[in-house]
Protein backbone atom coordinates (compact mmCIF):
# COMPACT_ATOMS: atom_id res chain seq x y z
CA UNK A 1 0.00 0.00 0.00
CA UNK A 2 1.29 3.42 -0.94
CA UNK A 3 -0.02 6.69 -0.43
CA UNK A 4 -0.30 9.11 -3.23
CA UNK A 5 -1.95 12.32 -0.89
CA UNK A 6 -3.72 14.97 -3.17
CA UNK A 7 -2.88 18.42 -4.23
CA UNK A 8 -5.68 19.96 -4.38
CA UNK A 9 -6.25 22.58 -1.75
CA UNK A 10 -9.92 21.56 -1.95
CA UNK A 11 -9.74 17.98 -1.46
CA UNK A 12 -7.73 18.89 1.62
CA UNK A 13 -10.60 20.63 3.26
CA UNK A 14 -12.97 18.75 2.65
CA UNK A 15 -10.95 15.83 4.19
CA UNK A 16 -10.12 17.95 7.52
CA UNK A 17 -14.12 18.89 7.72
CA UNK A 18 -15.06 15.38 7.34
CA UNK A 19 -12.47 14.38 9.87
CA UNK A 20 -13.53 17.57 12.12
CA UNK A 21 -17.18 16.54 12.12
CA UNK A 22 -15.77 12.58 12.71
CA UNK A 23 -14.13 13.77 16.22
CA UNK A 24 -17.89 13.96 17.66
CA UNK A 25 -17.94 9.80 17.89
CA UNK A 26 -15.13 10.33 20.29
CA UNK A 27 -16.61 13.02 22.42
CA UNK A 28 -18.00 16.40 21.61
CA UNK A 29 -15.71 18.99 20.99
CA UNK A 30 -14.54 22.62 19.73
CA UNK A 31 -13.16 21.06 16.40
CA UNK A 32 -16.95 19.11 15.57
CA UNK A 33 -18.72 22.89 16.88
CA UNK A 34 -16.54 24.94 14.16
CA UNK A 35 -17.21 22.22 11.39
CA UNK A 36 -20.99 22.13 12.18
CA UNK A 37 -21.20 26.20 12.29
CA UNK A 38 -19.53 26.39 9.14
CA UNK A 39 -21.65 23.75 7.45
CA UNK A 40 -24.88 25.55 8.22
CA UNK A 41 -23.99 29.17 7.84
CA UNK A 42 -22.40 27.93 4.09
CA UNK A 43 -25.49 26.19 3.50
CA UNK A 44 -27.83 29.22 4.33
CA UNK A 45 -25.85 31.64 2.33
CA UNK A 46 -25.72 28.99 -0.80
CA UNK A 47 -29.00 28.64 0.00
CA UNK A 48 -30.11 31.97 -0.72
CA UNK A 49 -28.25 32.92 -3.61
CA UNK A 50 -28.73 29.89 -5.18
CA UNK A 51 -32.77 30.45 -4.75
CA UNK A 52 -32.14 34.41 -6.27
CA UNK A 53 -30.28 33.34 -9.43
CA UNK A 54 -32.18 29.92 -10.65
CA UNK A 55 -36.16 31.24 -9.58
CA UNK A 56 -36.50 34.83 -8.33
CA UNK A 57 -34.36 36.18 -11.23
CA UNK A 58 -35.62 34.43 -14.14
CA UNK A 59 -38.93 33.39 -13.52
CA UNK A 60 -40.05 36.76 -11.54
CA UNK A 61 -37.96 39.93 -12.81
CA UNK A 62 -36.78 38.77 -16.24
CA UNK A 63 -40.41 38.11 -17.23
CA UNK A 64 -41.45 40.86 -15.33
CA UNK A 65 -39.43 44.08 -16.13
CA UNK A 66 -38.94 42.55 -19.88
CA UNK A 67 -41.55 41.70 -21.05
CA UNK A 68 -44.14 42.81 -18.68
CA UNK A 69 -47.33 43.31 -21.86
CA UNK A 70 -46.58 39.55 -22.95
CA UNK A 71 -48.35 36.22 -22.19
CA UNK A 72 -49.87 38.08 -18.88
CA UNK A 73 -46.95 38.64 -17.59
CA UNK A 74 -47.90 41.40 -15.08
CA UNK A 75 -49.63 39.04 -13.45
CA UNK A 76 -46.69 38.51 -12.06
CA UNK A 77 -47.28 41.66 -10.08
CA UNK A 78 -49.65 39.66 -7.44
CA UNK A 79 -46.71 37.39 -6.50
CA UNK A 80 -44.09 39.76 -6.50
CA UNK A 81 -46.00 41.94 -3.82
CA UNK A 82 -47.12 38.88 -1.97
CA UNK A 83 -43.52 38.14 -1.39
CA UNK A 84 -42.43 41.91 -0.54
CA UNK A 85 -45.71 41.53 2.13
CA UNK A 86 -43.79 38.70 3.68
CA UNK A 87 -40.73 40.76 4.79
CA UNK A 88 -43.19 43.07 6.93
CA UNK A 89 -42.51 40.35 9.62
CA UNK A 90 -39.42 42.17 10.43
CA UNK A 91 -41.54 45.35 11.84
CA UNK A 92 -43.75 45.00 14.32
CA UNK A 93 -46.16 47.38 13.49
CA UNK A 94 -47.01 45.98 10.35
CA UNK A 95 -46.31 42.33 11.15
CA UNK A 96 -49.38 41.58 9.79
CA UNK A 97 -49.39 41.94 6.38
CA UNK A 98 -47.37 39.40 6.05
CA UNK A 99 -50.17 36.83 7.27
CA UNK A 100 -51.86 37.11 3.33
CA UNK A 101 -49.06 35.80 1.76
CA UNK A 102 -48.80 32.46 4.59
CA UNK A 103 -52.64 32.51 3.82
CA UNK A 104 -52.05 31.73 0.26
CA UNK A 105 -49.26 29.35 0.88
CA UNK A 106 -51.20 26.99 3.66
CA UNK A 107 -53.95 27.02 1.27
CA UNK A 108 -52.33 26.11 -2.29
CA UNK A 109 -49.73 23.65 -0.65
CA UNK A 110 -52.51 21.46 1.23
CA UNK A 111 -54.86 21.54 -1.73
CA UNK A 112 -52.18 20.09 -3.87
CA UNK A 113 -51.09 17.51 -1.79
CA UNK A 114 -54.17 16.20 -0.84
CA UNK A 115 -55.16 15.95 -4.60
CA UNK A 116 -51.31 14.18 -5.10
CA UNK A 117 -52.23 11.54 -1.93
CA UNK A 118 -55.59 10.58 -3.54
CA UNK A 119 -54.46 9.93 -6.75
CA UNK A 120 -50.90 8.50 -6.17
CA UNK A 121 -51.31 6.61 -3.17
CA UNK A 122 -55.18 6.10 -2.02
CA UNK A 123 -56.24 4.74 -5.65
CA UNK A 124 -53.52 3.64 -6.99
CA UNK A 125 -52.81 1.26 -3.62
CA UNK A 126 -56.49 0.05 -3.01
CA UNK A 127 -55.99 -0.74 -6.76
CA UNK A 128 -52.85 -2.10 -6.21
CA UNK A 129 -54.17 -4.51 -3.37
CA UNK A 130 -56.95 -6.29 -6.15
CA UNK A 131 -54.92 -9.54 -6.92
CA UNK A 132 -55.85 -12.73 -8.03
CA UNK A 133 -54.89 -15.27 -4.50
CA UNK A 134 -54.40 -18.04 -6.70
CA UNK A 135 -52.25 -17.40 -9.72
CA UNK A 136 -52.14 -20.66 -12.04
CA UNK A 137 -48.44 -21.88 -12.52
CA UNK A 138 -46.67 -19.83 -10.29
CA UNK A 139 -46.82 -20.99 -6.36
CA UNK A 140 -44.66 -17.93 -5.18
CA UNK A 141 -46.74 -15.06 -6.69
CA UNK A 142 -49.74 -16.77 -4.88
CA UNK A 143 -48.31 -16.94 -1.94
CA UNK A 144 -47.01 -13.52 -2.22
CA UNK A 145 -50.48 -11.83 -3.21
CA UNK A 146 -52.09 -14.04 0.11
CA UNK A 147 -49.36 -12.54 2.03
CA UNK A 148 -49.85 -9.06 0.91
CA UNK A 149 -53.32 -9.21 1.06
CA UNK A 150 -53.92 -10.84 4.76
CA UNK A 151 -51.38 -8.49 5.79
CA UNK A 152 -52.98 -5.44 4.48
CA UNK A 153 -56.47 -6.31 6.00
CA UNK A 154 -54.76 -7.44 9.59
CA UNK A 155 -52.77 -4.09 9.99
CA UNK A 156 -55.87 -2.39 9.11
CA UNK A 157 -57.93 -4.17 11.83
CA UNK A 158 -54.86 -3.42 14.00
CA UNK A 159 -55.72 0.36 13.51
CA UNK A 160 -59.57 -0.27 14.05
CA UNK A 161 -60.14 1.03 17.85
CA UNK A 162 -63.91 1.35 17.38
CA UNK A 163 -64.63 -2.19 19.25
CA UNK A 164 -62.26 -3.75 21.48
CA UNK A 165 -59.39 -6.03 20.21
CA UNK A 166 -61.17 -9.27 21.71
CA UNK A 167 -61.93 -13.02 20.08
CA UNK A 168 -61.49 -13.27 16.68
CA UNK A 169 -60.90 -9.06 15.74
CA UNK A 170 -58.11 -9.21 18.83
CA UNK A 171 -56.32 -12.25 16.90
CA UNK A 172 -56.77 -10.45 13.38
CA UNK A 173 -55.36 -7.56 15.22
CA UNK A 174 -52.28 -9.49 16.68
CA UNK A 175 -51.55 -10.75 13.48
CA UNK A 176 -51.22 -7.03 12.28
CA UNK A 177 -49.03 -6.14 14.76
CA UNK A 178 -46.73 -9.10 13.79
CA UNK A 179 -47.09 -7.85 10.29
CA UNK A 180 -46.41 -4.22 11.44
CA UNK A 181 -43.11 -5.67 13.27
CA UNK A 182 -41.82 -7.53 10.05
CA UNK A 183 -42.02 -4.26 8.58
CA UNK A 184 -40.09 -2.27 11.16
CA UNK A 185 -37.57 -4.58 11.04
CA UNK A 186 -36.84 -4.11 7.05
CA UNK A 187 -37.07 -0.52 7.76
CA UNK A 188 -34.27 -0.89 10.17
CA UNK A 189 -32.26 -3.27 8.26
CA UNK A 190 -32.22 -0.42 5.66
CA UNK A 191 -31.34 2.30 7.49
CA UNK A 192 -28.43 0.13 9.05
CA UNK A 193 -27.65 -0.33 5.31
CA UNK A 194 -28.03 3.60 4.27
CA UNK A 195 -25.57 5.02 7.64
CA UNK A 196 -23.24 2.04 6.62
CA UNK A 197 -23.05 3.21 2.89
CA UNK A 198 -22.55 6.96 4.43
CA UNK A 199 -19.66 5.61 5.84
CA UNK A 200 -17.96 4.13 2.87
CA UNK A 201 -18.29 7.21 0.57
CA UNK A 202 -16.62 9.31 3.09
CA UNK A 203 -14.21 6.92 4.16
CA UNK A 204 -13.57 6.27 0.40
CA UNK A 205 -13.07 9.73 -0.27
CA UNK A 206 -10.86 10.01 2.49
CA UNK A 207 -8.65 6.73 1.42
CA UNK A 208 -8.77 7.51 -2.22
CA UNK A 209 -9.50 11.17 -3.26
CA UNK A 210 -7.43 12.68 -0.31
CA UNK A 211 -4.91 9.92 0.38
CA UNK A 212 -4.55 7.96 -2.78
CA UNK A 213 -4.56 4.81 -1.04
CA UNK A 214 -6.81 2.35 -2.85
CA UNK A 215 -6.12 0.42 -5.60
CA UNK A 216 -9.13 0.55 -7.61
CA UNK B 1 -15.54 -10.66 31.09
CA UNK B 2 -19.66 -11.57 31.66
CA UNK B 3 -22.01 -11.48 29.24
CA UNK B 4 -23.85 -9.15 31.61
CA UNK B 5 -20.80 -6.74 31.81
CA UNK B 6 -21.25 -5.71 28.11
CA UNK B 7 -24.45 -3.77 28.95
CA UNK B 8 -21.53 -1.24 30.06
CA UNK B 9 -19.45 -1.68 27.05
CA UNK B 10 -18.49 1.63 25.66
CA UNK B 11 -20.05 2.58 22.45
CA UNK B 12 -17.26 3.68 21.29
CA UNK B 13 -15.58 0.50 20.74
CA UNK B 14 -18.46 -0.98 18.01
CA UNK B 15 -17.77 2.83 16.07
CA UNK B 16 -14.35 1.30 16.22
CA UNK B 17 -15.12 -2.08 14.93
CA UNK B 18 -17.42 -0.73 12.39
CA UNK B 19 -14.82 1.43 11.18
CA UNK B 20 -12.41 -1.08 10.92
CA UNK B 21 -14.11 -3.39 8.32
CA UNK B 22 -15.31 -0.69 6.42
CA UNK B 23 -11.55 0.33 6.11
CA UNK B 24 -9.82 -3.25 5.34
CA UNK B 25 -12.00 -4.37 2.82
CA UNK B 26 -11.43 -1.06 0.85
CA UNK B 27 -7.84 -0.57 1.37
CA UNK B 28 -7.33 -4.75 0.33
CA UNK B 29 -9.96 -4.79 -1.69
CA UNK B 30 -10.86 -8.42 -1.45
CA UNK B 31 -14.81 -9.86 -2.47
CA UNK B 32 -17.04 -12.11 -0.79
CA UNK B 33 -19.67 -12.63 -2.98
CA UNK B 34 -20.61 -11.74 -6.46
CA UNK B 35 -23.20 -8.73 -6.89
CA UNK B 36 -26.42 -10.48 -8.00
CA UNK B 37 -29.22 -7.97 -9.66
CA UNK B 38 -32.63 -8.16 -8.41
CA UNK B 39 -35.56 -8.27 -10.08
CA UNK B 40 -36.43 -4.17 -8.81
CA UNK B 41 -32.98 -3.53 -10.48
CA UNK B 42 -33.69 -5.61 -13.42
CA UNK B 43 -36.81 -3.70 -14.07
CA UNK B 44 -34.89 -0.56 -13.69
CA UNK B 45 -32.45 -1.15 -16.25
CA UNK B 46 -34.76 -2.88 -18.52
CA UNK B 47 -37.12 -0.11 -18.40
CA UNK B 48 -34.57 2.03 -19.89
CA UNK B 49 -33.84 -0.73 -22.67
CA UNK B 50 -36.93 -1.10 -23.88
CA UNK B 51 -37.59 2.58 -24.77
CA UNK B 52 -36.42 3.44 -28.67
CA UNK B 53 -33.67 4.97 -29.47
CA UNK B 54 -33.64 9.30 -29.21
CA UNK B 55 -36.37 9.31 -26.62
CA UNK B 56 -36.99 11.99 -24.32
CA UNK B 57 -36.03 10.65 -20.62
CA UNK B 58 -36.50 13.23 -18.04
CA UNK B 59 -33.90 12.87 -15.35
CA UNK B 60 -34.64 14.60 -12.02
CA UNK B 61 -31.42 14.57 -9.44
CA UNK B 62 -33.09 15.16 -6.21
CA UNK B 63 -30.28 14.71 -3.74
CA UNK B 64 -27.24 16.54 -2.13
CA UNK B 65 -23.59 15.38 -1.44
CA UNK B 66 -25.40 14.04 2.04
CA UNK B 67 -26.36 11.01 0.29
CA UNK B 68 -24.06 11.11 -2.58
CA UNK B 69 -22.42 8.00 -1.28
CA UNK B 70 -25.78 5.99 -2.38
CA UNK B 71 -27.24 8.03 -4.56
CA UNK B 72 -23.82 9.38 -7.21
CA UNK B 73 -23.39 5.81 -8.44
CA UNK B 74 -26.88 4.89 -9.65
CA UNK B 75 -26.81 8.29 -11.40
CA UNK B 76 -23.64 8.30 -13.09
CA UNK B 77 -24.83 4.53 -14.18
CA UNK B 78 -28.65 5.58 -15.07
CA UNK B 79 -26.87 8.10 -17.05
CA UNK B 80 -23.92 5.90 -18.91
CA UNK B 81 -27.17 3.56 -20.09
CA UNK B 82 -29.37 6.81 -21.48
CA UNK B 83 -25.95 7.96 -23.00
CA UNK B 84 -25.30 4.34 -24.83
CA UNK B 85 -29.04 4.16 -25.64
CA UNK B 86 -28.82 7.65 -27.21
CA UNK B 87 -31.51 8.97 -25.23
CA UNK B 88 -32.54 12.44 -25.02
CA UNK B 89 -32.04 13.46 -21.27
CA UNK B 90 -33.40 16.49 -19.73
CA UNK B 91 -32.09 16.70 -16.18
CA UNK B 92 -32.89 19.02 -13.18
CA UNK B 93 -32.38 18.96 -9.72
CA UNK B 94 -35.13 19.83 -6.76
CA UNK B 95 -32.50 19.61 -4.12
CA UNK B 96 -30.18 22.90 -3.93
CA UNK B 97 -27.12 21.28 -4.26
CA UNK B 98 -28.16 18.75 -6.68
CA UNK B 99 -27.10 20.34 -10.03
CA UNK B 100 -23.07 20.53 -9.42
CA UNK B 101 -23.41 16.13 -8.97
CA UNK B 102 -25.88 16.15 -12.08
CA UNK B 103 -23.45 18.61 -14.26
CA UNK B 104 -20.54 16.39 -12.65
CA UNK B 105 -22.15 12.98 -13.89
CA UNK B 106 -23.41 14.47 -17.44
CA UNK B 107 -19.61 15.56 -17.89
CA UNK B 108 -17.99 12.37 -16.93
CA UNK B 109 -20.44 10.11 -18.99
CA UNK B 110 -20.97 12.79 -21.79
CA UNK B 111 -17.15 12.56 -22.45
CA UNK B 112 -17.13 8.54 -22.15
CA UNK B 113 -20.33 8.47 -25.09
CA UNK B 114 -19.35 11.81 -26.84
CA UNK B 115 -22.44 13.48 -26.45
CA UNK B 116 -22.74 17.15 -26.40
CA UNK B 117 -24.15 19.23 -23.80
CA UNK B 118 -27.61 21.41 -25.46
CA UNK B 119 -27.55 18.60 -28.12
CA UNK B 120 -27.98 15.39 -26.73
CA UNK B 121 -28.56 16.33 -23.23
CA UNK B 122 -29.34 19.39 -20.73
CA UNK B 123 -29.15 20.37 -17.28
CA UNK B 124 -31.88 23.11 -16.67
CA UNK B 125 -30.82 23.25 -12.73
CA UNK B 126 -32.40 23.84 -9.35
CA UNK B 127 -35.96 25.57 -9.56
CA UNK B 128 -37.51 25.64 -5.61
CA UNK B 129 -40.65 25.03 -5.23
CA UNK B 130 -41.02 21.20 -4.60
CA UNK B 131 -44.49 20.51 -5.41
CA UNK B 132 -45.34 23.41 -7.44
CA UNK B 133 -42.53 22.84 -9.39
CA UNK B 134 -43.60 19.06 -10.74
CA UNK B 135 -47.14 20.72 -11.16
CA UNK B 136 -45.76 23.70 -13.04
CA UNK B 137 -44.00 21.54 -15.57
CA UNK B 138 -46.90 19.81 -16.09
CA UNK B 139 -48.39 23.03 -17.81
CA UNK B 140 -45.15 24.11 -19.89
CA UNK B 141 -41.34 22.92 -18.92
CA UNK B 142 -39.88 26.00 -20.88
CA UNK B 143 -41.89 28.75 -18.75
CA UNK B 144 -40.96 26.70 -15.75
CA UNK B 145 -37.48 26.71 -17.05
CA UNK B 146 -36.96 29.62 -18.78
CA UNK B 147 -33.21 29.06 -19.00
CA UNK B 148 -30.52 26.33 -18.26
CA UNK B 149 -28.09 25.64 -15.48
CA UNK B 150 -25.76 27.89 -17.79
CA UNK B 151 -28.26 30.30 -18.10
CA UNK B 152 -28.56 29.74 -21.69
CA UNK B 153 -32.54 30.16 -22.93
CA UNK B 154 -34.38 27.02 -23.05
CA UNK B 155 -36.29 28.09 -26.10
CA UNK B 156 -32.13 27.97 -28.13
CA UNK B 157 -31.22 24.56 -26.94
CA UNK B 158 -31.59 21.96 -28.91
CA UNK B 159 -32.08 18.80 -27.20
CA UNK B 160 -35.33 20.95 -25.77
CA UNK B 161 -36.86 21.55 -29.39
CA UNK B 162 -40.81 19.92 -28.97
CA UNK B 163 -40.39 20.01 -25.32
CA UNK B 164 -44.04 21.80 -23.29
CA UNK B 165 -44.85 19.47 -21.37
CA UNK B 166 -44.72 15.59 -19.80
CA UNK B 167 -46.37 14.60 -22.24
CA UNK B 168 -43.19 14.58 -25.04
CA UNK B 169 -41.46 12.47 -21.88
CA UNK B 170 -41.16 9.00 -22.51
CA UNK B 171 -39.25 8.39 -18.87
CA UNK B 172 -39.05 9.98 -15.64
CA UNK B 173 -36.02 8.62 -13.76
CA UNK B 174 -35.57 9.61 -10.60
CA UNK B 175 -32.52 9.17 -8.04
CA UNK B 176 -34.02 10.57 -4.84
CA UNK B 177 -32.50 11.28 -1.48
CA UNK B 178 -35.78 11.70 0.40
CA UNK B 179 -38.31 15.31 0.08
CA UNK B 180 -38.80 16.40 -2.80
CA UNK B 181 -38.59 13.15 -4.66
CA UNK B 182 -39.95 9.48 -5.51
CA UNK B 183 -43.42 9.83 -3.77
CA UNK B 184 -43.89 13.42 -5.22
CA UNK B 185 -42.98 12.65 -8.31
CA UNK B 186 -45.43 9.22 -8.35
CA UNK B 187 -48.15 11.65 -6.67
CA UNK B 188 -47.95 14.67 -8.97
CA UNK B 189 -47.06 13.06 -12.25
CA UNK B 190 -47.26 9.94 -12.47
CA UNK B 191 -50.89 9.37 -11.45
CA UNK B 192 -52.26 12.76 -13.32
CA UNK B 193 -50.13 12.40 -16.83
CA UNK B 194 -49.03 8.51 -16.44
CA UNK B 195 -45.50 9.07 -17.30
CA UNK B 196 -43.99 5.47 -16.85
CA UNK B 197 -41.26 5.84 -14.09
CA UNK B 198 -37.88 4.66 -12.48
CA UNK B 199 -36.23 5.36 -9.05
CA UNK B 200 -33.14 5.09 -7.29
CA UNK B 201 -33.44 5.65 -4.37
CA UNK B 202 -31.57 6.01 -0.42
CA UNK B 203 -32.00 2.71 2.06
CA UNK B 204 -33.30 4.52 4.13
CA UNK B 205 -36.37 5.47 2.38
CA UNK B 206 -36.37 2.63 -0.08
CA UNK B 207 -39.33 0.76 2.31
CA UNK B 208 -41.40 3.35 1.30
CA UNK B 209 -41.17 3.12 -2.00
CA UNK B 210 -42.11 -0.76 -2.57
CA UNK B 211 -45.91 -0.12 -2.03
CA UNK B 212 -45.78 2.12 -5.55
CA UNK B 213 -43.12 -0.74 -7.09
CA UNK B 214 -45.82 -3.50 -6.10
CA UNK B 215 -48.70 -1.36 -7.84
CA UNK B 216 -46.94 -0.76 -10.91
CA UNK B 217 -46.52 2.80 -10.54
CA UNK B 218 -42.64 2.22 -10.39
CA UNK B 219 -41.54 0.49 -12.96
CA UNK B 220 -37.77 -0.35 -11.47
CA UNK B 221 -36.25 0.82 -7.97
CA UNK B 222 -32.48 0.85 -6.33
CA UNK B 223 -32.69 0.85 -2.87
CA UNK B 224 -29.09 1.83 -1.43
CA UNK B 225 -26.00 1.64 -1.96
CA UNK B 226 -26.82 -2.64 -2.42
CA UNK B 227 -29.10 -1.05 -5.44
CA UNK B 228 -26.77 1.10 -7.00
CA UNK B 229 -24.21 -2.53 -6.95
CA UNK B 230 -26.10 -4.16 -8.72
CA UNK B 231 -27.62 -1.75 -11.59
CA UNK B 232 -23.51 -0.86 -12.08
CA UNK B 233 -23.23 -4.75 -12.94
CA UNK B 234 -26.24 -4.88 -15.10
CA UNK B 235 -24.88 -1.69 -16.99
CA UNK B 236 -21.55 -3.31 -16.89
CA UNK B 237 -19.77 -0.69 -15.75
CA UNK B 238 -19.13 -1.10 -11.94
CA UNK B 239 -18.14 1.44 -9.78
CA UNK B 240 -18.47 2.77 -6.35
CA UNK B 241 -20.91 1.36 -4.99
CA UNK B 242 -19.67 -2.22 -6.19
CA UNK B 243 -16.44 -1.65 -4.68
CA UNK B 244 -18.32 -0.53 -1.84
CA UNK B 245 -20.44 -4.20 -1.30
CA UNK B 246 -17.71 -6.39 0.90
CA UNK B 247 -17.07 -3.30 3.24
CA UNK B 248 -21.17 -2.99 3.27
CA UNK B 249 -21.57 -6.78 3.84
CA UNK B 250 -19.09 -6.98 6.85
CA UNK B 251 -20.19 -4.48 8.62
CA UNK B 252 -23.39 -5.53 8.50
CA UNK B 253 -22.55 -9.46 10.12
CA UNK B 254 -20.76 -7.45 12.57
CA UNK B 255 -24.10 -5.46 13.25
CA UNK B 256 -26.54 -7.90 13.28
CA UNK B 257 -23.67 -9.69 15.68
CA UNK B 258 -23.74 -7.21 17.92
CA UNK B 259 -27.22 -6.96 18.06
CA UNK B 260 -27.59 -10.57 19.00
CA UNK B 261 -24.65 -10.17 21.72
CA UNK B 262 -26.71 -6.78 22.92
CA UNK B 263 -29.75 -9.15 23.14
CA UNK B 264 -27.91 -11.82 24.80
CA UNK B 265 -26.34 -9.20 27.27
CA UNK B 266 -29.96 -7.63 28.29
CA UNK B 267 -31.44 -11.02 29.04
CA UNK B 268 -27.98 -12.42 30.81
CA UNK B 269 -28.37 -8.97 33.24
CA UNK B 270 -30.02 -8.07 36.37
CA UNK B 271 -33.89 -8.74 36.54
CA UNK B 272 -36.08 -5.27 37.05
CA UNK B 273 -38.41 -5.17 39.78
CA UNK B 274 -41.60 -7.78 40.61
CA UNK B 275 -39.10 -10.42 39.28
CA UNK B 276 -38.40 -9.23 35.89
Amino acid sequence: MSLHPSHDIGIWIAALLTLGIFSFLYRDNPVYKFCEHLFVGISAGYYVVLTMISSVYPNLFVPLFSSFAKDYHWLLVVPLILGIMLFSRFFPRGDWLSRWPIAFVLGVYPALRITGFGQGDFVEQIHGTILPLWVPGSIGTSIGNILLVVGLVCTLIFFFFSKEHKGALGGTARLGIYFLMVSFGASYGYTVMARVSLLIGRVMFLLDDWLGALRF
Amino acid sequence: MSLAALRHLDRRWIFLGVALLVIVPLLFSFHIAPVLPSNRSRGFYDAIEKLPEGSVVLLSGDYDPGTSAENYPMHLAAVRQLMRRNMRIIALALYPAGPPLTDQVLRIAGEEYHKTQGVDYVNLGYKVGNELVMSQMGQSIPNTFPVDNRGVAVNTIPVMKGIQNFQQIRLIVDISAGYPGTKEWVQQVVSRYHVPMVAGVTAVSAPEYYPYLQAGQLHGLLGGMAGAAEYEVLVGAPGLATRGMDAQSLAHVFIAFMIVLGNLAFIAGPKKGNGR
